[in-house]
């Protein structure tokens, strides 16, 4: 960290997002250089899970007007599964349930889609085990069935041991926060602070709660589809303390 | 390979075929001669002559059955099929004595592997007689009688007279009337009381030639207490014109005894598989069909259970694929004709471009029979906008102190499940490919491990270029 190179991994350029031909996004700038953490705050409907999710190329998000770029190269091109290729990865706020499809093989698939050299049996297996301690996940995890059944922070748990796993470049993190306990909470920055060294973090949320354990380096106020404030840390205990109104005037 | 077939054979594996040499070839076409000659070639008792006879003389009568696809039904062309072709002159059981091309075609099917690796026995049928035929000697030692039908009737003529067409009798349907007038080959398996076969003993039943009818008969007896799990397989190569497989399975479990009847058929998209298929449980036995319907032209299929005997538990587990120009018109059938008497029902069904699965299922608990219960759950999953599944379930429910549920539904792959799976490196295929492994996931956990592996491929296989 540090170091007088700056690694861009997101840039986001005027980006103007509309669902069914609702406008919802109107204009969003951001850089996001490896290394960083930014947080995206804002009311409900402000626009921030729809970033998060027409980066990761969202099917229902259409992108009107500007660019969205990974590493330096345009992303519009790119399918989906080609950006998790490329070391995108965004933590859902809702994931998708896949019954009859055990974590274990699922873990083991796509990391192997992710990574140029699939991982070997033995190899991965110490690999998952060490990141299912870390984040103070049973064993028994690995036999269940993606996200079927599970409480809301035990899949937000399976997200982060994913992203643990996929070791992006870039890690969306759309309210990853809600739903858990404190000391899940706990255990689920640890996550993002150990990817966070050698990537950009993107993270999403309401609180300042996950901010605290999550040092960001740059917090962004979200009203209405545009970033109207950026600013450190000082930012999201403000807009803790004060809600979005004085922004909404300053504006 | 000639152009036709390949040009229909497509992603289908096992779509090849070999130059067809028979020994004995009937023509085409079937008569009451036809089916006293295929008796006299098989130097049958006088008895099973006649019931063949009076079998025919029962089909010829017979409509066709005016539900289902009838459109489909009434294409068949029964003059165009061969009723009985033989292959090769004996049944062997060393695999070295099996005409070459026969053995390299079951090798492709990975049989002798399977055989060598985990299987208690195995028959293999091409077209219409077993060419193989084996038993480990432990399970011979144990008195474990498994011959194919033929022999079966030659070896064991009071066994096989006392129980043949005691499920399914001919006049049954159309098609049992059929397979009872023309068939040939099937499984024979007799299992002892007390004796508990812990390897899975298979048949594999191959079409290679055009037009072909196949009209196997199995039955399998458990005497009291025993135990068997008997599994089969069947593939056809593609050609561009019908062939028509018609079997009629009949199981007995006596009182105690569970008998597992696993299936996984793959026919080529120009076969017709029209079968019957019954169980008989006595008291406290238990039968499970697992069934499983990926291939085929139509389907018409319900696994039957008569539950007679007190205590007596059914259970069907039943998968089908219906792809492009398919129709898997399948279910289960269950009597609760004893008190006491549970039955589990899980259907679950997949229809994509184009194709049709129907779920068809009848629920009986007689006046007499209290304490029943029984659970029904059929789910279909569409995977686009041509494709669909219907369900005609009956009930007739005698009392009311039996215990029944019934749950349905039908499902789409929603584009929050695509999305995430895309989100984790997987293609739209192989996203498609997984959802669809996991939602047959109940079914395919009853197989065995090595069954299990090959329909998750071929499922894989089959979403490839799904989605444009």
């Amino acid at each position: 960290m540090g170091e007088a190179v700056t690694e861009e991994v997101l840039r986001v350029e005027n980006l103007h997002v509309s669902v069914e031909g609702t406008p919802i996004l109107k204009g969003v700038n951001l850089i996001i250089n490896r290394g960083e953490i930014h947080a995206v705050m804002g009311r409900n409907g402000a626009g921030k899970s729809t970033l998060a999710n027409v980066v990761m190329g969202h099917p229902a998000y259409e992108i009107t007007e500007g660019r969205v770029f990974f590493k330096g190269s345009p992303l519009e091109e790119l399918e989906v599964f080609e950006r998790a290729r490329a070391g995108m990865f965004l933590s859902f706020q809702y994931p998708a349930s896949i019954p009859g499809v055990q974590v274990g093989n699922f873990l083991k698939k796509s990391v192997a889609s992710v990574r140029d050299e699939p991982p070997k049996g033995r190899a991965f297996r110490k690999e998952l085990n060490a990141a299912m301690e870390k984040l103070s996940m049973d064993k028994s995890f690995l036999s269940r069935y993606v996200n079927d059944g599970f409480s809301g922070g035990e899949k937000k748990r399976l997200e982060i041991l994913q992203m643990l796993l996929l070791e992006p470049h870039l890690a969306l993190l759309d309210e990853t926060d809600s739903g858990l306990d404190i000391d899940a909470l706990r255990i689920v920055a640890q996550g993002i602070n150990e990817v966070a060294v050698n990537s950009g973090c993107l993270i999403i949320t309401h609180y300042q709660r996950l901010l605290d354990l999550v040092k960001p380096d740059f917090v962004h106020a979200m009203i209405d589809g545009v970033i109207i404030k950026t600013g450190g840390p000082e930012l999201a205990l403000r807009l803790e303390d004060q809600g979005y109104d004085w922004l909404d005037v300053a504006a | 390979m000639s152009n036709e077939t390949e040009e229909i054979i497509g992603d289908y594996r096992y779509g090849f075929h070999d130059p067809e040499n028979s020994t004995i070839r009937f023509d085409k076409g079937l008569s009451e001669q036809v089916v006293r000659d295929i008796s006299e070639l098989k130097d049958e008792p006088e008895w099973m002559t006649e019931l063949r006879v009076k079998a025919y003389r029962h089909f010829v009568e017979r409509v066709m059955p005016d539900w289902g696809n009838c459109n489909l039904l009434n294409m068949i062309d029964f003059e165009n099929v061969t009723y009985f072709l033989r292959s090769s002159n004996k049944t062997e059981n060393s695999w070295d004595e099996v005409p070459d091309d026969i053995k390299n075609t079951f090798n492709r099917l990975g049989i002798p592997e399977a055989e060598q690796k985990w299987l208690g026995g195995v028959t293999a049928q091409y077209e219409s007689e077993a060419v193989y035929h084996s038993i480990r000697e432990d399970l011979e030692e144990q008195g474990v009688i498994f011959l194919d039908m033929d022999s079966g009737l030659k070896q064991y003529p009071e066994i096989v007279k006392k129980y043949f067409g005691s499920v399914i009798p001919h006049s049954d349907n159309k098609f049992s009337a059929l397979n009872t007038a023309v068939w040939s080959g099937g499984s024979f398996l007799y299992i002892p009381k007390g004796v508990s076969v812990e390897m899975p003993v298979q048949a594999y039943f191959r079409i290679n030639a055009k037009n072909m009818g196949q009209f196997e008969r199995t039955l399998i007896i458990a005497d009291e207490g025993s135990t068997v799990h008997y599994v089969e397989g069947c593939t056809a190569p593609s050609y561009s014109t019908d062939s028509l497989h018609s079997a009629v399975v009949e199981l007995i479990a006596l009182e105690g005894a569970k008998i597992r009847y696993s299936t996984v058929q793959n026919w080529s998209s120009n076969v017709y598989n029209l079968v019957t298929k019954r169980a008989v449980a006595h008291k406290n036995a238990v039968v499970e069909w697992v069934d499983g319907n990926i291939g085929s032209k139509l389907t018409m299929k319900y696994p039957s259970v008569l539950l007679k005997g007190e205590g007596a538990h059914a259970e069907v587990i039943s998968v089908a694929y219906a792809g492009k120009g398919q129709h898997q018109d399948t279910g289960a059938k269950v009597h609760h004709l004893a008190s006491n008497t549970t039955s589990n029902i899980l259907s679950k069904s997949i229809s994509k471009d184009g194709g049709r699965s129907s779920y068809r299922g009848l629920l009986q608990v007689t006046p007499k029979s209290t304490g029943c219960r029984s659970k029904v759950v059929c789910d279909a999953l569409i995977l686009d906008g041509d494709s669909r599944s219907d369900t005609y379930p009956t009930m007739e429910i005698g009392n009311s102190s039996s215990d029944l549920e019934h749950e349905a539904s039908v499902s789409k792959v929603s584009s929050d499940q695509l999305f995430y799976l895309m989100s984790r490196g997987f293609t739209e295929d192989e996203a498609m490919g997984l959802i669809v492994n996991g939602f047959f996931e109940p079914f395919t956990r009853e197989l065995p491990m090595e069954y299990a592996v090959e329909l998750n491929k071929l499922l894989e296989l089959e979403m490839e270029g799904s989605i444009g």
